[in-house]
């Protein structure tokens, strides 16, 4: 009792720090965000105003620069249609596999199975890629035993498919275990009650398991969507600097222009695409606050 | 209904078993002589006539390519320890930096939390290329380009462990603080005493994904570390381009792929625990 009163006559001393007191845990962290991320970003931002050559303020010339810049809108383009095909792909294939697994004994062992190409590095995953897919490999081999013609898959417009296969050998179990946890968390009951007023299986996956489905859906879509920036690694190890034009991403891009040193192409296109990417992050936020109503 | 339930179990376990190939593929590999991996492999790697072919387990199996690794090539032990130092360092930054900022965001008010919450968030989501600019930009001014700090030093502060482990301190209930405040705790007894041993789940939930993430890291190595005597096992590419060294580098990838396994295979209800914090609301 007597050390609470002593408590609260300092605080009452010293209330302009006590209010920041709890700012203590985070300040080691914070500090080092702010070294590591938070002003470089802000010099970045800066840089994207100025020339390349006299760090001169040029205004938006060199965002027009990239926007005009037939490698940037390459990439755009491959990002964008990667993420548009392979994440709609994902995202139902692994709500496929969560609710059948999910129902199940014996889900765990199939569900570690899916888990592990999450735990494969990159650099391995490369070894196996090229002894798949090279124009002589071991895919076109099967190809040939049921009869039916191969290809270069790397170097022609394959290429772009053998990456959304990577994304989704990589990704599917990670997205399941995202479903399964929406799925654990719609009660027994509603299900009970509607069997006992006759609905089958297939009506209660429609009426309830979706619907309830819909915060899960939001949060798997943003998540899937970020980590698609990393599947840069598989095609960068597959293919080199220059893949073929169709796996030709965002991160190819600021890789070559990085050692080129075009800084300032790279400054204007990372502050495009860190605002996008900001605007997206904001619907997460908004979607996880009307998710829990 | 019940071929329908037998059918997806059918594709299921087909899906499961294609996910497992590689690993399977590399294993198997790893484990073949010189002259089976040339009949299998010879068309691939020497562009010799008709297809590469692969069974799912060697007929000869041999120790060779491990051992050849384990005796002559002290290059590959370096790029290992490099691994460990990257990976370990970053771990043990986060345990202690990490940990504290999420205790701090978990259970205590100060101004603009919500701001601070947010720029943390958004830290965590970006992916490297926006950041890589900036990223190189510091470590050019801090002088640690070529150097495994400069690979360490940022992965320390990354936000993303404080969001996991975030979740899991919130659990904690507010009345057990309490109590214990009444009790004459202070306030690091409550972190050291309460918030680690019960958000400890949490705790190896962020180190595990940590562990993955940093033992794969491909991107900062590659575009920061110019000197082969720093580069880690996760940017080094074996040659194939003979059979005598695509069997070195059939083990060498299940070398490297042997921590991250190991890990996993022991982790991996904490993996999944981490996978679903990062993801439900707060």
């Amino acid at each position: 009792m007597h050390r609470k009163r002593k408590g609260t006559r300092i605080s009452e001393n010293c209330g302009k720090f006590k209010k920041w007191q709890g700012f203590l845990w985070i300040l080691p962290s914070f500090f080092g965000a702010l070294v590591f991320y938070l002003l470089p970003y802000a010099d970045v931002v800066r840089r994207s105003f100025l020339g390349a050559v006299d760090n001169r303020f040029v205004g938006l010339v060199n965002y027009r620069i990239i926007l005009d810049n037939t490698a940037f809108l390459l990439a755009v383009k491959n990002t964008v249609r990667f993420t548009l095909i392979c994440i709609p792909i994902l995202i139902v294939l692994a709500l496929v596999c969560a609710v059948v697994l999910y129902q199940s004994k014996y889900g765990g062992m199939i569900k570690s199975a899916f888990l592990m190409p999450m735990a494969l590095p990159a650099v391995s995953v490369a070894l196996v890629w090229r002894l798949l897919f090279h124009s002589q490999g071991l895919l076109n081999n099967w190809l040939e035993h049921l009869g039916l013609l191969g290809k270069d898959w790397m170097n022609t417009p394959s290429a772009f498919w053998i990456l959304v296969v990577s994304y989704i050998w990589k990704n599917l179990g990670y997205d399941i275990v995202l479903w399964m946890a929406g799925l654990a968390g719609i009660s027994e009951n509603i299900y009970e009650a509607a069997r006992v007023d006759g609905a089958g299986e297939w009506k209660c996956f429609l009426n309830i398991t979706l619907p309830n489905l819909k915060p899960s859906f939001y949060t798997i879509t943003v998540l899937s969507f970020l980590n698609s920036f990393k599947v840069f690694r598989e095609a960068y190890l597959v293919a080199g600097d220059y893949p073929h034009e169709s796996i030709y991403m965002m991160q190819h891009l600021f890789n070559n222009w990085f050692r080129n040193f075009s800084f300032d192409k790279m400054a204007a296109a990372a502050v495009i695409e860190s605002l996008i990417l900001l605007g997206l992050i904001l619907l997460l936020q908004k979607a996880w606050d009307s998710g829990v109503e | 209904m019940m071929v329908r339930r037998l059918f997806l179990w059918f594709i299921l376990t087909a899906l499961a078993m294609l996910a497992l190939y590689p690993v399977l593929f590399l294993v198997s590999g790893s484990f073949m002589g010189k002259d089976e991996l040339w009949d299998y492999l010879g068309a691939v790697v020497s562009g010799s006539g008709g297809y590469a072919d692969f069974p799912l387990l060697p007929v000869y199996p041999t120790l060779r390519h491990y051992v050849q690794i384990f005796l002559d090539s002290p290059e590959f032990f370096v790029m290992f320890w490099n691994s460990m130092k990257i990976t370990f360092g970053v771990l043990a930054g986060q345990l202690v930096i990490g940990t504290m900022a999420a205790w701090g965001f978990a259970k205590y008010q100060f101004p603009w939390k919500r701001g601070f919450f947010l720029i943390y968030m958004i830290l965590m989501l970006l992916p490297f290329q926006v950041l890589m600019l900036s990223d190189y930009l510091v470590l050019d001014r801090l002088a640690l380009t070529d150097h495994l700090l400069g690979i360490i030093l940022p992965g320390i502060f990354s936000t993303f462990p404080v969001f996991i482990i975030y979740r899991f301190f919130r659990e904690i209930p507010d009345s057990l603080l309490e109590s214990a405040r009444l009790d004459g705790a202070r306030e690091w007894q409550l972190f050291w005493y309460l918030a680690l041993p019960i958000g400890s789940s949490g705790i190896i939930a962020a180190m595990v994904l940590g562990f993955l993430e940093y033992w794969s890291l491909m991107e900062q190595p590659m575009t920061f570390l110019k000197e082969k005597r720093l580069f880690p096992l996760s940017i080094f590419l074996p040659d194939i381009t003979s059979v005598e060294q695509s069997g070195m580098a059939f083990a060498a990838s299940v070398i490297t792929f042997l921590p991250a396994l190991l890990v996993f295979l022991g982790g991996q209800d904490y993996l999944e625990q981490g996978i679903m914090a990062g993801a439900v609301k707060e």
